[in-house]
């Protein structure tokens, strides 16, 4: 039995059937670190040894009956922007390379209540502001479908490792595709909560009004369990809506007869990849077959949507970025004789291009002169996009469109151009902007053998439609059966 | 031209350190005088992914103060980012409110040589204090201490109807008073929980148009702020006398020259580019919930003011007085209520009580004896135990060393002499040791009796019983 | 609207940020550019709305006024660059 190809779900009943203990399957996991990060460089902060300590430790309890939960003992991997204390929580920037966090994040106690086992942080684009994690101060996470290939961004040392079975699922974050691109780009599914189901506190901002943290998983059915996990309530963040809890593993019907598809037409025009579009259509077909009726519509907001949303992304992240000015925490310069110089140095020197290019952008368009132009029109675009998503889930149930353009492109080639880089979030950020939930699962893979991924949009706090309707295509389609990535290129 | 041909136009900005038991935006306490960095948490310390969350009394306080102040409540309300670098501020931006401040549109009254002047009061918001920068004494640099940051503030943006500085001192005398009658902030100007940044400007009499003011920030005692106002009153006049332009900056003000200085560098052009707080949600005040607040006000100082008119027949001018402060108030109340003498409790509070307060330049919060205290000694001199001269010796001691009166009077053998054998000793001494006060008196000159007595007085160090001296003193002589 | 040297400069500096002479063009290009795109937002059509305020349409989200100390008081000094007597050092700052 190759224990890392095993869903947790999987793992779950193997536990419980006492065909595997805990101890068994963080060890295979370490395994898997130890052999696949020197190609696939998916952590920051990898944590074996701390692992297979508390991999003992739980098993014991468990054995005890000490501890009784059914997650217990099953090991996890977490984005590098979500603080857990004691640890480094680096945001893979300089600024705060050597930075522990005194706190656990709330979805960080989740997990921890659930006993289970942190199997490292994991590399993304710095302060999560990318789509490749190319711009990781640390190191360049390769895609293990192809190793010359980003993985995707900002968590796509989060998708990577889920992929490479080097962890069995993860915690993710996503501001304006960052959950969902990678998990594309890695043959992986990627779920964004709605705006406010998860709680944010201890989550380093990057755009308060868009950040939500959400599951990589490697099956639709472990995105349900994980969410069932860390959605709620908490009273540390004003922005999570207070509802009553939800089974999402119960919305797991397998069934979507009835179910109606809207497809934005302008999401299949032109800019998307033709075998990205012909992956899509086969699977609209599929739909079709399982009984969803399917109607084509106009949702004319993606080129608003995505101006939009890098004005108000960068215009928050301009101001969450202050923080760090080399005062209590964080990198600071060498070489300053006053307090200005320790300022400016400090952030010049800690933070990277892309990050200053976004906190530049993001003054300007909050600066006095053009507030109003840019700032004030943006969120009253968010209006526009709102209401357009109302209208359109009063017809639909599900709107159904690619997850990025693309399939993974190679490592070097679009990161010196920030617009093009930009234009890739295209499909996902509109859902950020509207604060909807948005999964992005496999359909399918292009001639070079690499992932598609299909975006399913729900209405908010339906995560329950959007999930069935997910996993009802996934048992159909089986796509973990037929790819696994290959590992191949690298060397470079 | 003169300075008389100036005028004064005043604007101040008071921000008040609301008495909430904990921060604005964390639950950490707002207890001042702790050790540095002790109230802290990841919240008010700006750590990476720490969230806000409001506490519901800043809300509830504020509004308290609108509506106080006879402001509008803003049903529709939000925070926002106000952002800046400075070490004091950690999260580089201040949480505050920009364009929907929670109260607007009020007005107090305020009373100068018996006439009234409306000052209008612009809006009232809440926001967050900032930590402090403490200068480091055993080294070099500056030390950050953040148990400040996060302490709740409201912010009382007055109209620029202030014309002198004693109207500026009225105005802010007001605004404390109303503060500590509603019991929102303690308002204690030496720990900074009450503090002013005033705006001065001047234009000459009749003119339409404001003149370019100045501001001078964080200024926490009534009489810096008189001396600031006029010297920079003073200043900008002989600037524009000599051909000169008032601009616009901010200065400081130092206590010790009596002079304002330049404070920013001019380069550095301030653009605090407010947005609205995404991390947190919109504030919604229902009318049930200001009705509530309103029903609920504690008595205002007008209206005390009124009832010590009527109730206790004080003069108007004592009534006010008593009133400007709630302590000075309450500690009248206080003192009334255990010996019942509300005309002796009003003397003593308006002479010799406020006399040691002026002379000591402390507040009326300052005061360290207690109501008992003082009633106690009101009673001591109405039973004959003391006289009032003892009594005002018993005060200065209550100032030094607060204790049970009778105790004071007893340690120091304070105790009035009554007794009609002592007292006659001392009368036929000092009639002995006076035979041309005796020829003086019987010649009608009634000045004689009062230097006896004054003899008499001094010999037992005050503590003779004055009408048993002036009766006995009158029985000799008369023999 | 064109960005300028001067502005691109100045907005460096409410950032504090230093942007190196060989630096400034690359940023100056780049600002430039992702602006142009972001013009879009001019034409959208929204006469008649309201701007978004928040990303949910909740409100009145208060926390009691209770104490709660935190219980890693010396986690939040530890990352510190320079402390002393358990405060932040930086440079002389003059009030």
């Amino acid at each position: 039995m190759n224990i890392t190809k095993l869903t947790v779900h999987e793992l779950q009943e193997k536990l419980k059937s006492k065909e595997l203990t805990i101890e068994q399957i963080t060890k295979a996991y370490v395994e898997n670190i130890e052999k696949y990060e020197k190609d696939v460089q998916a952590f920051i902060t990898p944590l074996k040894e701390d692992a297979l300590k508390q991999a003992q430790e739980i098993q014991t309890k468990v054995e005890n009956k000490e501890i009784t939960n059914s997650l217990a003992g099953i090991p996890i991997g977490i984005k590098d922007n979500i603080c857990t204390k004691g640890v480094k929580t680096t945001c893979a920037s300089k600024m705060l390379e050597n930075f522990v966090a005194p706190y656990n994040a709330t979805v960080m106690e989740k997990i921890n209540n659930e006993n289970m086992i942190n199997l490292g942080k994991l590399n993304m684009d710095e302060f999560a502001m990318g789509a490749s994690t190319e711009y990781s101060y640390f190191k360049k996470t390769r895609n293990p479908w192809n190793l010359n290939t980003v993985p995707g961004g900002s968590s796509g040392g989060v998708a990577a490792a889920v992929v490479a079975n080097m962890v069995p699922w993860a915690l993710g974050s996503d501001t304006g595709g960052s959950i969902r691109q990678p998990a594309s780009f890695c043959g992986v599914v990627g779920l964004k909560p709605t705006y406010g189901l998860v709680s944010r506190y201890g989550l380093v901002a990057f755009a308060s009004s868009l950040d939500q943290i959400g599951p990589i998983t490697k099956d639709v059915e472990d995105a349900a369990i994980l969410l069932n996990v860390i959605a709620g309530h908490d009273e540390k963040d004003s922005t999570s809506t207070n509802k009553e809890k939800i089974d999402y593993t119960k919305a797991l019907k397998n069934d979507v007869k009835g179910l109606k598809i809207g497809i934005p037409k302008e999401y299949f025009g032109e800019g998307i990849n033709s075998e990205v579009k012909q992956s899509l259509e086969e699977a609209i077909e599929t739909y079709k077959e399982l009984g969803a009726t399917v109607e084509e519509f106009s949702l004319n907001i993606a080129d608003y949507a995505l101006a939009t949303y890098y004005i108000i992304a960068c215009a928050e992240a301009s101001s969450n970025l202050g923080r760090f000015d080399g005062i209590r925490y964080g990198y600071r310069t060498e070489n300053y004789s006053d307090l200005k110089e320790l300022f400016r140095n400090s952030r010049s020197e800690g933070f990277g291009a892309e990050v200053k290019r976004r906190i530049i952008l993001g003054t300007y368009v909050l600066s006095s002169g053009y507030y109003d132009a840019y700032y004030k029109k943006a969120q009253q675009v968010r209006t526009l996009v709102k209401k357009e998503f109302d209208k359109a889930f009063e017809k639909y149930d599900v709107l159904l469109t690619p997850t990025s353009p693309t399939v993974a492109f190679e490592i070097g080639t679009r990161s010196n151009n920030p617009l093009e880089m930009y234009l890739a979030d295209i499909c996902t950020v509109s859902v950020n902007i509207a604060g909807l939930p948005g999964i992005s699962i496999p359909c399918g893979v292009d001639s070079n053998g690499m992932p598609i991924g299909m975006q399913l949009i729900g209405n908010k706090f339906k995560e329950e439609t959007i999930l069935n309707a997910a996993y009802t295509y996934e048992q159909e389609t089986k796509f973990r059966e037929n790819y696994e990535p290959t590992f191949k290129g690298g060397a470079c | 031209m003169a300075k008389e041909d100036y005028e004064v136009v005043i604007g101040l900005e008071v921000h008040a350190e609301l008495s909430t038991k904990t921060k604005i935006f964390c639950s950490c306490p707002t207890e001042f005088g702790a050790a540095p960095n002790t109230h802290t948490c990841p919240v008010c310390m700006a750590m990476p992914g720490a969230l806000p969350v409001l506490n519901e009394k800043v809300v509830e306080y504020a509004v308290k103060a609108g509506l106080a102040t006879n402001c509008s409540i803003t049903k529709e309300s939000k925070n926002d980012r106000k952002n800046y670098f400075y070490p004091d501020l950690p999260k580089s931006y201040q949480i505050s409110q920009f364009d929907k401040p929670l109260c607007t549109n009020g007005s107090i009254d305020i009373e100068e040589d018996g006439k009234t002047k409306t000052i209008g009061i612009t809006r009232i918001h809440i926001e967050e204090d900032a930590g402090k920068l403490n200068h480091n004494e055993f080294g070099s640099g500056s030390l950050v201490d953040l148990n400040r940051a996060g302490v709740p503030l409201i912010e009382i943006v007055s109209e620029p109807d202030m014309r002198s500085s004693k109207d500026a001192e009225n105005y802010l005398r007001k605004i404390k008073s109303i503060l500590e009658y509603i019991e929102v902030s303690d308002c204690k100007m030496q720990e900074g929980s009450l503090r002013a940044d005033v705006n001065v400007s001047v234009r000459k009499k009749g003119a339409k148009e404001f003149g370019t003011r100045t501001e001078m920030k964080n200024m926490n005692s009534f009489r810096s702020i008189v001396r600031a106002i006029e010297y920079e009153a003073e200043r900008q006049i002989e600037v524009i006398e000599n051909g000169g332009k008032i601009e616009q900056e901010t200065l400081r003000w130092d206590d010790v020259s009596g002079k304002t200085f330049s404070m920013r560098d001019k380069e550095d052009a301030q653009d605090y580019r407010y947005f609205p707080e995404p991390d947190l949600v919109a504030i919604r005040l229902s009318d049930e919930y200001i009705e509530n607040i309103r029903k609920n006000l504690p008595e205002l100082p007008e209206s005390r003011k009124k009832r010590y008119l009527e109730e206790y027949k004080l003069t108007e001018k004592e009534a006010k007085m008593l009133t400007a402060s709630k302590y000075m108030s309450n500690l009248f109340e206080a003192a009334l209520k255990i010996c019942g003498n509300a005309k002796a409790v009003a003397n003593w509070l308006l002479s010799d009580v406020s006399r040691i307060l002026n002379e000591k330049e402390i507040e009326p919060d300052q005061i360290p004896f207690t109501a008992e205290q003082l009633a106690k000694m009101i009673m001591l001199i109405e039973k004959g135990t003391i006289s009032s001269a003892i009594g005002k010796k018993v005060l200065e001691e209550l100032f030094e060393n607060p204790k049970d009166p009778e105790k004071i009077i007893e340690e120091k053998g304070w105790v009035q002499i009554s007794d009609e054998g002592a007292i006659k000793e001392v009368v036929m001494k000092i009639l002995e040791n006076n035979p041309q006060s005796i020829i003086d008196f019987k010649a009608g000159k009634d000045r004689a009796l009062g230097f006896l007595v004054g003899q008499a007085m001094k010999e037992t160090k005050g503590k003779a019983n004055p009408k048993m001296l002036n009766d006995m003193f009158l029985e000799e002589l008369n023999k | 609207m064109q960005v300028s040297r001067e502005e691109i400069l100045h907005i460096a500096k409410l950032a504090n940020l230093n942007l190196k002479e060989e630096e400034i063009d690359t940023y100056l290009l780049h600002l430039q550019d992702i602006l142009n795109f972001a013009n879009i937002v001019s034409n959208a059509p929204v006469d008649n709305l309201n701007e978004t305020i928040g990303a949910n349409d909740s409100y009145n989200v208060f926390r009691k006024d209770e104490v709660k100390v935190f219980d890693n008081n010396e986690g939040l000094l530890q990352n510190a660059p320079e402390k002393e007597r358990n405060m932040f050092k930086i440079p002389k700052v003059i009030q």
